[in-house]
């Protein structure tokens, strides 16, 4: 097998072809509704296919098909090899291995407390605990957390050369950023001692007891003993959870990440999008590219096309007429009617198209490549598809 | 079924691109401009409602932003405030400093807290009868669940004190069809309408509030009819489109070429569409909005929105 990274001397500029060959970990994000999971995976099946090694697409929440066309159905945390089959169905040998694997949130934090906890008594309690069950499970917050953390682990253990990770769509954009020092912040508050003192001890201090009065009338003693000792258990775990949120955090900012923006050219994606780009950079995370899914073909810029269309739609009664014989439709009417919709249909389309160009053009950016990516008519919905749209990605 | 306009809180969601602040501010807009007084309520925080109805930007504080529409960003911080001014008596001026930072630390710590806080507003609206209809551009279909199940979620973590109470008359309204109810914004594309599919087995399943109705967004004109679309095909031929080129005086491949595009993707949507109706019970209404072939964004298309909602709901 031919090694994925040879000592090239630098990326090749402007490509995602030389971005994905000289990092470890792609990170792709963006606001919702714009293919970023697909992105996500074509990218690392193309870097599998065309540079080789050993890549793994981590994904959030695959479309079904896309999980099929993974051979990704059914399973959960665990990282499959995508077979050859799949990649000779779209008639490719590939030189590298692709895996994939789909982020399962309560089992992500599950392993998390094994893993930290000190013993197997506190790890039960943990399990069982019933603030643990809600936040691991029913609440999403805790996808941006975990995503990072998973991501952390399966780096750590150097089985790939290549991690392409799809993240989770944030409340906030930046969330999932956010998320390992906020993990920290918040394992190493004041507050949170502070909260737990009246459990251990009987001695409130005066100072802080009408924080206690009104905590206890809203929430009631129960619940917030409940609270407590749920924090009294992950207390015994503070050291290794501090620890582990500030490798995830060193290992986002170190040179071998690199993020990618995934938008279309729509008004407020890509909004969206500028403002994820712009806090990257500030955070001075590496941008590597802009990817500008599902932009409108060329030809409907084309300025004689215009012309075209627009004589189509004004001039159809005599086109028609005209056209009638060599069509062989006797009802000149409804080729009328044909040619009104046609000239009318690149008239629309047009508009939508030149908006996109305008936004193109306004898009300041510190991305180093900025890709588009054509439009297609149909969804992916097998694993040539993907491979298709990785061309794509690729700018072929 | 309560018709959309004849409740008292409404909520919008859908995944994420769709069209959902649009759908959201359309329909606040609408409402208003047929006798109620409505309030729109932005969760997200962003500032896209103020954009998109071009107003100034929005706060915790509602404000009239256009006649009988009020406009409204959720701040869970404010609304702690709000709600400590009003059940404890507590007097919280300026800066809350510490208790501030206790909330942020609550909040995080006790899943729940920022949902119950966003949902309890919504409804004391509703319960203080400030409104006719509240409208609420809600979180995107990932966080609605946690959001409408909060109250029951802390209603059984909370067994007594005073948020336990305020989740009970929270859980009336929410659970009162006649007051109550979630639209789902899509888009007729596979993903919009896979999580289309899975949120309404999950309202259905997960939360107390009634699905109201089901909103496609961005659907594509139909071009022809079958016969029509003959025509077409035979216009593609190479023979026809040397004398088209002939009568229209240039080239007529690119706009042939964009027909045969919109054909096809209008078919494509029409798959998903099939899925969707199948899958979504019927007893729930489906709103189809026209996709907007346009390059404004604001005030004026929410308008054109506004206006084919109208028509969908049988104005």
């Amino acid at each position: 097998m031919t090694p994925r990274r040879a000592p090239a001397p630098s990326p090749e500029h402007g490509s995602l072809d030389g971005l994905l060959a000289s990092r470890e970990i792609i990170v792709a994000c963006g606001p919702g509704g714009v293919g970023k999971t697909t992105t996500a995976a074509a990218a690392a099946a193309m870097a599998a296919a065309r540079g080789g090694g050993k890549v793994l697409v981590l994904t959030i929440d695959p479309a079904r098909r896309l999980a099929d066309a993974l051979g990704l159905e059914g399973i959960g945390n665990t990282e499959r090899r995508v077979p050859d089959e799949a990649f000779a169905s779209a008639g490719i040998k590939p030189r590298g291995e692709l895996y994939a694997a789909m982020l399962d949130t309560k089992e992500s934090w599950d392993a998390l407390i094994r893993h930290h906890a000190p013993d197997a008594r506190t790890r039960d309690e943990i399990l069982a605990n019933p603030l643990y069950r809600n936040i691991s499970g029913r609440f999403v917050q805790s996808h941006d957390y975990i995503a990072m953390e998973r991501l952390f682990e399966i780096h750590s253990e150097g089985v790939y050369d290549l991690i392409v990770v799809d993240t989770p769509p944030t409340r906030n954009a930046l969330d999932f950023l956010d998320a390992p020092e906020r993990m920290a912040e918040f394992f190493s508050s004041r507050l949170l001692r502070w909260l737990i003192v009246p459990y251990r001890s009987r001695l409130v201090n005066l100072a802080s007891r009408p924080f206690y009065q009104v905590a206890d009338r809203i929430l009631g003693t129960q619940f917030l003993a409940d609270i407590a000792e749920f924090f009294i258990l992950f207390q015994t775990m503070y050291d290794g959870f501090i620890e582990r949120a500030r490798a995830v955090e060193r290992l986002l900012a170190d040179r071998r990440t690199s993020f990618i923006v995934v938008s279309t050219l729509e008004t407020v994606p890509l909004r969206e999008a500028e403002f994820f780009a712009q806090a990257i950079t500030e955070r001075k995370l590496h941008l590597g590219a802009i990817v500008l899914n599902k932009v409108l073909p060329d030809y409907l810029r084309d300025p004689e096309g215009a012309v075209v269309a627009e004589r189509l739609r004004d001039r159809a009664e005599d086109i028609a007429a005209a056209l009638g014989p060599t069509l062989g439709v006797a009802d000149t009417a409804q080729i009328r009617r044909v040619l009104i919709e046609v000239g009318q249909n690149y008239m629309n389309y047009r508009l939508v198209a030149q908006s996109e160009t305008e936004k193109r053009a306004e898009l300041s950016t510190a991305a180093e490549t900025l890709v588009s990516v054509p439009y297609f008519e149909t969804d992916v919905h097998d694993f040539a598809g993907l491979m298709r749209l990785g061309a794509g990605l690729w700018g072929e | 079924m309560v018709g959309l306009l004849d409740r008292r809180l409404v909520f919008v969601t859908g995944k994420g691109g769709v069209g959902k602040t649009t759908v959201a501010a359309a329909l606040a807009l609408f409402a208003s401009e047929h006798g109620r007084r409505t309030l729109l309520c932005e969760v997200d925080a962003k500032g896209d409602v103020a954009s998109f109805l071009e107003a100034g930007p929005t706060a915790f504080t509602a404000g009239e932003v256009l006649p009988g529409l009020w406009a409204m960003s959720m701040d869970t911080e404010a609304s702690l405030r709000e709600y400590l001014r009003l059940n404890l008596r507590i007097p919280v001026v300026g800066r809350i400093g510490p208790l501030a930072k206790a909330f942020d630390f609550v909040a995080t710590a006790a899943p729940g807290v920022r949902e119950i806080l966003t949902v309890g507003k919504l409804c004391f609206e509703v319960r203080e009868h400030h409104y006719d209809l509240v409208v609420v551009d809600a979180p995107a279909t990932g966080h609605i669940i946690g959001q409408l199940a909060a109250p029951q979620a802390i209603n059984e973590l909370v067994k007594v004190g005073l948020i336990r109470s305020q989740t009970d008359w929270m859980l009336e309204i929410l659970s009162d069809p006649e007051q109550t109810a979630v639209a789902i914004v899509t888009t007729p594309e596979e993903m919009p309408v896979n999580e289309t599919m899975e949120l309404a087995d999950r309202i259905r399943d997960e939360t107390t509030v009634e699905l109201a109705s089901v909103i496609v967004n961005r659907v594509l004109p139909e071009l022809f009819g079958r016969s029509e679309e003959e025509v077409f095909d035979r216009l593609c031929l190479d023979a026809t489109t040397e004398e088209l080129t002939r009568l229209a005086g240039d080239d007529p491949t690119p706009v042939l070429t964009a027909a045969r595009l919109a054909v096809t993707l209008r078919r494509t949507n029409a798959g998903h569409l099939e899925r969707l109706r199948s899958a979504v019970d019927p007893a729930v209404p489906m709103l189809y909005l026209p996709f907007l072939f346009a390059r404004f964004h604001g005030l004026r298309s929410v308008r054109q929105v506004a206006h084919a909602l109208g028509e969908e709901l049988g104005f």
